[in-house]
C-alpha cells in the first residue's frame, strides 16, 4: 500500500463567515485517492460548513479549492456532483415514494421518442446494485426498504454520478451493528477502487476501524490532520475537546458534595437503539454534569427524563413511586424543566415577545381557562428580566432580536417561572459570547445553591468541572463513568470519554 | 399487490359495486346510452381533472381551474361570436393564453416561494374577474364548426353515442397517463411530490418542472373551457364555478394522495366516472334533490381520505416530519 496517495480534492485557506460569526477560519484539508478520511469535531466546529463548501452548497468567502490540481469553484451541488464529488447525507436524501431504479436514474433514464424505457432502466439499476452486493426488486418503492438499504442506494447513486470523491455525512447514525459492517465492507471496496472517501461520524470506534486519516476541526479552525496510526483514542478526544491539560486548577464544588436529599432515582432508564439503561441518583442542591461526545447518548438521556422520547425500559423513582414520564406535559407537572440544545429550533418562540416566552410554560401549567392577564404577565416577566439580568429594551421585544446569551436566559426564566425542582440544561452555553457565558455558569451555581437539582450537558469540560458536584460520562449510548470529588478533572473526563483509563495522560498541547 | 395500487383498486371496486347496485335498481342504466352520456356530460370535468392530478401528485394544488374554464369559454365566445375569428384559431389562442397563465402561476410559486394555494387563489380571482369584465351575460356561439363538432359522434352498439368531446376526454386521459408514467417529466412530477429538497439535490429541474405542471394544468383548464363551450354552445363567465373542487375530489377519490407523491391518472378517470354515476342515479331516481350528489361525493371523499390514511399509515409512511435527536 502506498502512503503517498495522489491528492484528489484539496481546499486551502477556506474562510466562511455568517453574519459576524466566523464558521471557518482558514481551514486546509486534502483528500487522497483510495483513502478513508474521517472528519471529526463537535457541533459548531465547522464540519458541516466545510462539507457544504466542498460540495457546492455554500460559496466560501475566501480560500481555494483544487480538484485534481485544477482550481474549481462550485455554484451548485449539481456542479460539484458532475465534477466528481458525491455526497450522502445523514438523512437519506432520496425519494421514498419512487422506485429504487427511479432513485438511481431519475433524469438520466434511457428514453426513445420521449418515452422512458423502464425495462432498460431497471436492468441498469440491477446491474449497479449488484456491484454493491444488493439483490433487491428495483421496481419496489424505496420506502419499502430499510434505512441501511436506502443508504447503499444513496451511495451507489453518488458513486455512479460522481466517482472521485464520496462524502458520507454520519452514515451510520441509524444503523445497527450488522448493517454498519455491511456498509464498511462497501466503503472498503470503494476505497480499493480508488475513491477518496470522507467519513463524518461521532463514533470513535468507527474512526479507528475504518479510516486511514483523521482531521479534527474545532471552532472553525483546523486542529490537526494525522494518519490514524499516529493517534490513540485519548489524544483524539483531546484534539476534539481542545483540552490543554497542563495547567489546570480545579476546586471541587464546595458544600453539598454528598449532602442534599435524594430528589429522584433514575432506574434502568433506556430506549432501545438510543440509550442503554442508565442508573443515576439526582439530589437536591446538586449539579450533575454530563460529559460525552456528540452522539454519545447524552441528549437522548435528557429527552428520556423529560418525556420527549418515551423510555422502553426502566423509569424514575420520584415522590415515593415508580413512573415513566410519557410526555413533556407530565414532566412539567412533576416540576421538571428542560432547556434544549438547539435553542432556535426547540427552545424559543422567535416572533413572540420576551414576556410571552417567559410565561408560556407557566401558562401551560395553569391550563386553558386560567389565563394570566397582561399585568400579571408583565409582573412575572419583569421580575425575571431583573433577576436574571436579561438585556432587552423592553419585555415586549421579539425574542429573536436578543443575543444568544439573553435568549438562553429567557428560556431559563421560562422554567424558573414554573418553580421547578429539577432542571435539565442541554449545552446551555453554546453559541454564547464569553461574558454571557460566565454569567450563565454563575447562574447555574446559584440555582444549585438555591436547592434545585440540575443536570447540565456540556461539551465544555472546564465549564462542567467548574459547577458540577458529580460528573457522569456517556460513551456509545452508555453511561460509562460517574466521577465525584477530586476525580472531577478534565483529564479524567477525557480518559473516560476515550475509554482508555489505563493509558497515561500525555501532556500534549492542542 | 404493490400497496401503491391499493387506493386505485379500492376506487375501481367501489365503482363496479356502485354501478352494479344502480343497475339492480334501474336495469336500464346498463346501456351504452348511459355510458356515452357519462363521458359527454363529464368531459370538461375529466379534462380539467387530469391537470389537477399532475398538480396534486407534485404536492401542489390548483384552485384556478374552474375560473380558467369560465375564462376560456368566454374568450372563445368573444373571439368567435363578436370578433369573427375562426373557431380553430380561437382554440389555439385560448389554449396559448391558458398555458401562459398557468406558467406564470408556476413561476410565481417557484421563484417567489409563495404557496400554490395562495398563488392559484389569486389566479382564480383574476381569471374569474377577467371573464366577468369581458361579458356579464352568456354569449351564444353559433358557427358551422361548432355545429359540426357537436354533431360528431360514434354510434355505439345499443344506441349510445360516443361524442367527440367524450372521445377527447379519453384521449386526454391516455396522453396524460403516458406523460405521468412514461416520461422524464412525469418522474420529475412524482419526485417533487415525494420530497422537493431531495429532488433538487438529485438534479431534478425544479423550476422547469413546477412551471410545466401549472402550465399543463391551465392548458387543460383552457381545453376544458373549450369543451364546455362546445357542450353548451355558449360562453358564460360564471360557468364551472367551484369546479376546481369537483376536480380535486375526483383526483382524491381516484386514489391520488393529497399530500403528493402517489397517484394515477387512470384513477382520476374512475373518480370522475364515480361522480357521474351518482348524478345519473339521482336523475334516474327522479325524486331526489340533485344536491344529494354533493352529499354522496362528500361521503366518498371522506371515505377515501380515511382509506388512504389506513393504507399509508399501515406502512408507517405518514408525513415525513420526524427529526432525529442530535
Amino acid at each position: 500500500m502506498t502512503t503517498d496517495n495522489e491528492v484528489v480534492l484539496e481546499a486551502r485557506g477556506i474562510i466562511k463567515t455568517f453574519g459576524n460569526h466566523a464558521a471557518l477560519k482558514g481551514v486546509d484539508i486534502s483528500f487522497r485517492r483510495g483513502e478513508v478520511h474521517a472528519l471529526l469535531g463537535e457541533n459548531g466546529a465547522g464540519k458541516s460548513t466545510l462539507i457544504k463548501i466542498v460540495t457546492g452548497a455554500y460559496i466560501p468567502d475566501g480560500g481555494t479549492i483544487h480538484l485534481e490540481g485544477q482550481p474549481v469553484s462550485f455554484a451548485t451541488p449539481q456542479q460539484a456532483q458532475s465534477l466528481g464529488i458525491g455526497t450522502v447525507y445523514q438523512e437519506v436524501n432520496l425519494l421514498p415514494n419512487m422506485t429504487v431504479s427511479d432513485n438511481l436514474f431519475i433524469g438520466r433514464q434511457p428514453t426513445s421518442a420521449g418515452i422512458v424505457n423502464r425495462k432498460a432502466t431497471d436492468e441498469m439499476a440491477r446491474e449497479v446494485l449488484s456491484r454493491y452486493g444488493l439483490d433487491i426488486d428495483v421496481r419496489a418503492e424505496l420506502s419499502t426498504y430499510s434505512v441501511a438499504v436506502q443508504q447503499i442506494v444513496a451511495i451507489a447513486r453518488a458513486v455512479e454520478l460522481s466517482g472521485k470523491v464520496l462524502i458520507l455525512d454520519e452514515p451510520t447514525a441509524s444503523l445497527d451493528r450488522h448493517e454498519v459492517d455491511k456498509l464498511f465492507q462497501i466503503i472498503r471496496t470503494l476505497k480499493a477502487r480508488g475513491l477518496a472517501i470522507v467519513f463524518i461520524t461521532h463514533f470513535l470506534d468507527q474512526v479507528f476501524e475504518l479510516s486511514d486519516r483523521v482531521t479534527v476541526l474545532r471552532n472553525g479552525s483546523l486542529i490537526g490532520s494525522e494518519r490514524i496510526d499516529a493517534l490513540n483514542r485519548t489524544s483524539l478526544v483531546r484534539m476534539m475537546l481542545g483540552k490543554d491539560l497542563v495547567q489546570h486548577h480545579h476546586t471541587p464544588v464546595e458544600g453539598q458534595a454528598e449532602g442534599g436529599e435524594t430528589l429522584m432515582t433514575v432506574r434502568q432508564l433506556g430506549l432501545t437503539g438510543k440509550v442503554q439503561p442508565i442508573d443515576l441518583e439526582i439530589r437536591k442542591g446538586e449539579v450533575v454534569g454530563v460529559a460525552g461526545l456528540l452522539g454519545s447518548g447524552r441528549t437522548e438521556m435528557a429527552r428520556l427524563m423529560f418525556g420527549i422520547d418515551i423510555a422502553d425500559s426502566g423509569g424514575l423513582h420520584i415522590d415515593g413511586r415508580e413512573r415513566v414520564v410519557r410526555s413533556a406535559r407530565e414532566a412539567v407537572d412533576l416540576g421538571f424543566g428542560f432547556c434544549p440544545e438547539d435553542r432556535k429550533a426547540d427552545g424559543i418562540f422567535g416572533d413572540l415577545s420576551v414576556r410571552e416566552n417567559i410565561v408560556i410554560a407557566m401558562q401551560a401549567r395553569l391550563g386553558w381557562f386560567k389565563a394570566l392577564n397582561r399585568d400579571e404577565q408583565m409582573e412575572i416577566a419583569g421580575n425575571f428580566i431583573e433577576a436574571l439580568d436579561i438585556r432587552t429594551a423592553s419585555a415586549d421585544l421579539p425574542v429573536k432580536l436578543l443575543s444568544g446569551g439573553n435568549q438562553q436566559k429567557v428560556i431559563l426564566a421560562r422554567w424558573l417561572a414554573t418553580d421547578p425542582r429539577f432542571l435539565i440544561l442541554d449545552e446551555p452555553t453554546r453559541g454564547i459570547d464569553v461574558g454571557a457565558h460566565a454569567e450563565i455558569v454563575r447562574m447555574i451555581s446559584r440555582l444549585r445553591e438555591d436547592g434545585l437539582a440540575l443536570v447540565v450537558i456540556s461539551s465544555e469540560l472546564d465549564e462542567i468541572v467548574s459547577y458540577s458536584s458529580r460528573v457522569v460520562v456517556m460513551r456509545d449510548r452508555t453511561l460509562v463513568a460517574e466521577l465525584e470529588g477530586a476525580d472531577i478533572t478534565p483529564s479524567k473526563i477525557v480518559q473516560s470519554i476515550a475509554g482508555q483509563a489505563g493509558e497515561p495522560v500525555a501532556e500534549v498541547t492542542a | 399487490m404493490n400497496p401503491r395500487y391499493r387506493p386505485l383498486a379500492a376506487t375501481t371496486i367501489i365503482f363496479v359495486i356502485a354501478y352494479a347496485i344502480c343497475i339492480s335498481q334501474y336495469p336500464s342504466m346498463w346501456s351504452t346510452r348511459v355510458l356515452g352520456n357519462f363521458l359527454t356530460d363529464n368531459a370538461f370535468l375529466g379534462i380539467a381533472a387530469v391537470g389537477a392530478t399532475f398538480v396534486i401528485i407534485s404536492g401542489g394544488i390548483d384552485l384556478s381551474v374552474g375560473a380558467v374554464v369560465g375564462l376560456a369559454g368566454v374568450l372563445v365566445a368573444v373571439l368567435v361570436s363578436q370578433l369573427g375569428v375562426h373557431p380553430v384559431a380561437a382554440f389555439v389562442i385560448v389554449l396559448a393564453i391558458s398555458a401562459a397563465f398557468g406558467a406564470s402561476m408556476g413561476a410565481a410559486i417557484h421563484f417567489l416561494r409563495v404557496p400554490p394555494f395562495i398563488v392559484t387563489l389569486a389566479g382564480m380571482f383574476m381569471a374569474r374577474g377577467l371573464a366577468s369584465i369581458l361579458t356579464q351575460d352568456s354569449i351564444p356561439i353559433d358557427h358551422d364548426v361548432y355545429r359540426a363538432i357537436s354533431g360528431l359522434y360514434y354510434r355505439l352498439p345499443g344506441g349510445g353515442r360516443l361524442s367527440a368531446i367524450g372521445l377527447l376526454m379519453l384521449f386526454v386521459f391516455l396522453v396524460g397517463g403516458i406523460i405521468a408514467h412514461k416520461t422524464r417529466f412525469g418522474s420529475y412530477v412524482y419526485a417533487l411530490g415525494g420530497n422537493p429538497t431531495s429532488a433538487a439535490l438529485m438534479g431534478v429541474p425544479v423550476a422547469r418542472t413546477t412551471i410545466g405542471i401549472y402550465a399543463l394544468a391551465s392548458f387543460l383548464g383552457g381545453l376544458a373551457g373549450i369543451v364546455y363551450s362546445l357542450y353548451t354552445s355558449s360562453g358564460y363567465p360564471l360557468a364551472a364555478v367551484g369546479m376546481e373542487l369537483d376536480a380535486i375530489a375526483a383526483v382524491v377519490i381516484g386514489g391520488t394522495l393529497l399530500t403528493g407523491g402517489y397517484g394515477f391518472i387512470f384513477g382520476t378517470l374512475i373518480g370522475v366516472m364515480l361522480q357521474g354515476l351518482v348524478q345519473t342515479y339521482i336523475v334516474f331516481d327522479g325524486t331526489l334533490s340533485s344536491w344529494w350528489t354533493k352529499i354522496a361525493i362528500g361521503l366518498l371523499l371522506f371515505m377515501f381520505i380515511l382509506l388512504q390514511k389506513l393504507v399509508f399509515s399501515a406502512q408507517g409512511r405518514g408525513p415525513r416530519l420526524k427529526r432525529a435527536p442530535a
